[in-house]
């Protein structure tokens, strides 16, 4: 059952105030924290920083404030350029990657919260064991019975390469399946957008061979058919990717392999 | 709230309370109350059934009821209710043909099932009022 409010130790409450050293053109950015040790609730603590001595993006401010203001703020982040997925978080009411989303794109002060509906290990750190698990229930390698062709690759047309276009990008940030109020419902059964446009982009690889027990492992009243097309998964992905058309296609598949 | 999360004393981030309401999703709540408020409506309808089968006497009573300003809003919201429902219900089933689902096709798509709710309850009405 959808329990919509947030558990008694999980309440937000009021955090500290860092005002900025000095003045200039400064932004308040409002970010989430929590820490295992002190035994505290989570709380919000609001930091100011100068936009005229930081990079552009939300990561740079982040970045800034763990550096020169509260060495404790902690965060995931790697390659700051869109590509490993880690450090997507709730920026301004949205999911998406601080290293992608531009200060400017913000208007005024800047909330920040981890990814929603999630066990929150440190500040924005979210626990990701079971959006993983639930990718590898998918088994997200190819799987194939006829034998390897010998001296060359299992080859591909362009046509069926040009399938795996706006699937193979993904970067299992988990913006999208943290987005979709049906995986913060049934988050445990429900396998969400981005593990099942992973599925979907398996089941399409023309070289792949096990595309009906894949649809069988994903015909399930919660699995797969927990999505009812709310859509907020295609409207966050920050690479532009649409997990809900995937999810379309594999609902197609399901029907078509019955009729057929 | 999963088992683990009640173990490990970790925190559940913020979600309905931090997410900023998309045209998506709002559309797709709707749909469910609206739902929700056709089932009640149902109620409403089987009353008119049961008012006709119970004679004059209860017909009328059902119909001064009905005629009054808290009958006629519920009225107007079951008309409402009905609208939204059909429409986005066929944008549902245009979802299932795998297609719609590009974001700007999607907003479209939603407005006008928001616009043609308001046209068709409107005509309704008119339609309604000027027959009696």
């Amino acid at each position: 059952m959808a329990e919509f409010r947030l558990p008694k130790n999980s309440r937000v409450g009021k955090g500290t105030n860092h005002p900025a050293q000095q003045g200039g053109n400064t932004r308040k950015f409002n970010i989430y924290r929590w820490n295992p040790d002190d035994g505290n609730n989570p709380r919000v603590d609001t930091y100011e920083v100068n936009l005229d001595e930081c990079g552009p993006m939300v990561l740079d401010a982040l970045i800034k404030i763990k550096n020169e203001i509260d060495p404790s703020l902690t965060f995931r982040r790697s390659c700051r350029e869109g590509i490993c997925g880690s450090c997507a978080m709730n920026i301004d009411g949205t999911n998406t990657l601080a290293c992608t989303k531009g200060i400017d794109e913000v208007k005024g002060e800047v909330a920040i919260y981890p990814l929603p509906h999630m066990e929150v290990v440190k500040d924005l750190v979210p626990d990701l064991t079971n959006f993983y698990a639930q990718y590898a229930s998918i088994q997200p390698w190819m799987q194939t019975e006829t034998p390897v062709p010998s001296g060359r690759e299992r080859l591909q047309s362009q046509e069926d390469r040009a399938k795996l276009d706006g699937l193979y990008e993904c970067i299992l940030c988990a913006c999208c399946s943290t987005s979709c109020p049906s995986y913060w419902w049934n988050g445990d059964r429900y396998l969400g957008p981005a593990v099942l446009l992973q599925a979907y982009r398996w089941l399409i690889d023309s070289r792949d061979e096990a595309a009906g027990e894949r649809l069988d492992n994903l015909e399930d009243p919660f699995r797969l058919y927990r999505c009812h097309t709310i859509m907020n998964c295609a409207k966050t992905c920050p690479k532009g990717l649409n997990p809900a058309k995937a999810i379309a296609e594999i609902k197609k598949m399901m029907v078509e392999r019955k009729v057929a | 709230m999963s088992q683990t999360q009640q173990n490990s004393g970790r925190p559940l981030s913020p979600h309905l309370s931090v997410y900023k309401p998309q045209i998506s999703s709002t559309l797709s709540i709707l749909h469910r109350a609206t739902g929700v408020a056709l089932a009640v409506g149902v109620l409403v309808l089987a009353w008119w059934l049961v008012a006709i089968a119970g004679g004059a006497e209860a017909y009328d009573q059902f119909m001064v009821c009905m005629s009054s300003i808290p009958g006629k809003l519920v009225l107007l919201g079951f008309t409402v209710a009905l609208n939204y429902h059909l429409l986005n219900g066929i944008r549902h089933l245009y979802w299932d043909t795998g297609r719609g689902f590009e974001i700007d096709s999607l907003h479209r798509t939603g407005w006008m099932v928001v616009i043609g709710t308001a046209l068709l309850t409107v005509v309704e009405w008119a339609l309604a009022y000027g027959m009696v």
